[in-house]
């Protein structure tokens, strides 16, 4: 694997060894010494033109429990805020010798341009870009699923039958592109529910079952729950009527979690916005895997940067 | 032309002489912890262990410890998914390890296990068991106990055969 652009370019062997070599990063960050020597001498760019805490943090700290020299370099404060175009500032990382480059950005296909112009001879990671992909999001939340399912037994197992159900603004949502791709490749089956203003054109050619009524998918009790952020910096238009009714119709209330089964788990990628997509009850209840998919992140991220930088050039 | 150097029965005896070395040097079962290294390493240690609670009566821990990420040779190689490491619920602090591998060839192997060790805690000691030493090393690392010594060329491949791993008949054969 040479980069890591999307959830949809990977094999179902290729993610599984994703997820694998994840569990025994795990143990990594249980213990002592929470430090491999793998990427000793090696260079990763975190290269974030748009705002970002968990993933830029996940990412730095990801490459420094493999060994690798991390340098963070967000656009705010640096030449791009000059007009400084995305060519320039990756030969400029080329020159200073980067072996991997990790890159958020708001254009769609940035990371793609990036990772295929030949501007660099990194790997390149995508953490994010526009409303395409976030295929780490999408190995982490696979990863979480499969711990809470099946522990530690869970090497080499797919997410055969799991039923996941995606809410929210699926528009504008990488997470969800992404998390569509990767659990239909796992086997698992996926529902979008969502406002009809919020669901893309074209979804009739996804793998999934799509939906506008929250209550009716609670009603069947999916093994996961997904809500995603109701994303305010992307909202350029009137998509519903106000939070209040968003909130009432899409939103994880108190009153929607009491109906879900206790064995249903309810996944956020945060930041959330509590009482808009998620109640804080939901979000802070034992069914809820946020702070595990955070710590997850890590794993999954070392995983992926183990898996593209590791091996010959 | 592939020749059969040990057969099964050859194996089982190796091992078990190589657990009675074991007590011997070791004055008994305390204080042991056995970590066989991935794929076979780890098939030869429960092996052991195995025999060791059947003549010292005692059960020794067994684990494995994947030396993947700590190798010298990542970069020259392509990506090889690691496998896993565990490690008994009595730790490696203040232990005498074993480590068992199934080939001693270079010794880098050994060296990178060497490393993952230091980072799990600190053995009072730690020992090398192998089914197999073909010599040929690059490093300053010698075995404490040994199955067969076989001399061999560079280019010659030696492959081991176990059960539980490749199914069938156990065999160590040199081609």
């Amino acid at each position: 694997m040479r980069h890591l652009l999307s959830t949809a370019d990977l094999g179902r062997d290729q993610a599984l060894t994703i997820l694998d070599t994840a569990e025994d990063m795990a143990s990594v960050s249980g213990r002592e010494v929470k430090k491999l020597p793998t990427l000793r001498g090696r260079t990763v760019v975190n290269l974030f033109f748009e705002d970002s805490t968990r993933t830029r943090i996940s990412f730095e700290v990801a490459a420094k429990r493999l060994s690798a020299d991390v340098i963070n370099f967000s656009a705010k404060g640096s030449s791009v805020s000059k007009g400084e175009s995305l060519k320039d500032t990756a030969q400029t990382l080329q020159a200073m010798g980067a072996d991997g480059v990790v890159i958020r950005h708001p254009a769609s296909g940035a990371p793609h341009t990036l990772a295929h112009a030949g501007w660099i001879d990194a790997g390149v990671v995508n953490a994010g870009d526009g409303t395409h992909e976030h295929p780490t999001q999408a190995l982490l939340d696979a990863f979480t699923i499969r711990r809470r399912l099946h522990g530690a037994a869970g090497r080499g197992r797919d997410l055969d039958g799991v039923s996941v159900t995606i809410v929210g603004d699926i528009l504008h949502s990488r997470v969800a592109r992404s998390n569509v791709w990767l659990l239909h490749l796992l086997g698992a089956r996926v529902r979008l529910v969502a406002p009809a203003t919020l669901l893309p054109v074209g979804i009739g050619d996804w793998p999934v079952e799509a939906g506008y009524d929250l209550d009716a998918a609670v009603a069947e009790g999916p093994d996961v729950l997904m809500m995603l952020r109701v994303q305010a910096e992307r909202m350029h238009d009137a998509f519903f009527p106000g939070e209040r009714e968003y909130s009432r119709e899409w939103g994880l209330t108190d009153e929607r979690l009491a109906r879900l089964p206790a064995t249903t788990m309810v996944m956020h990628p945060g930041p959330m916005n509590r009482g808009l997509e998620i109640s804080a009850a939901a979000a802070d209840s034992p069914a809820s895997t946020v702070l595990d998919q955070v710590a997850n992140g890590v794993s999954v991220r070392m995983s992926a940067l183990y898996h593209l930088l590791a091996g010959e050039e | 032309m592939t020749r059969i150097v040990l057969q099964s029965a050859d194996i089982g005896r190796a091992l078990t002489r190589i657990s009675h070395e074991i007590l011997e040097s070791n004055k008994g079962p305390d204080g042991l912890v056995l970590l066989g290294i991935p794929t076979r390493g780890a098939t030869l240690a429960r092996r052991i262990g195995a025999l060791l609670s059947g003549i010292a009566g005692a059960a020794v821990p067994v684990g494995s410890l994947d030396v993947t990420m700590h190798r010298d040779d990542l970069h020259r190689n392509p990506t090889r998914a690691p496998q896993p490491t565990e490690i008994p619920a009595e730790g490696i602090d203040g232990r005498v390890v074993v480590l068992v591998d199934d080939v001693l060839f270079s010794g880098r192997s050994i060296r990178a296990a060497l490393d993952a060790l230091q980072d799990l805690g600190r053995p009072a000691a730690v020992r090398l068991a192998v089914l197999v030493d073909r010599g040929h090393r690059e490093l300053p690392i010698r075995p404490d106990f040994v199955g067969k010594n076989l001399p061999s060329s560079r280019e010659e491949r030696v492959n081991v055969r176990l059960s539980e791993v490749d199914g069938g008949e156990d065999e160590v054969t040199i081609a």
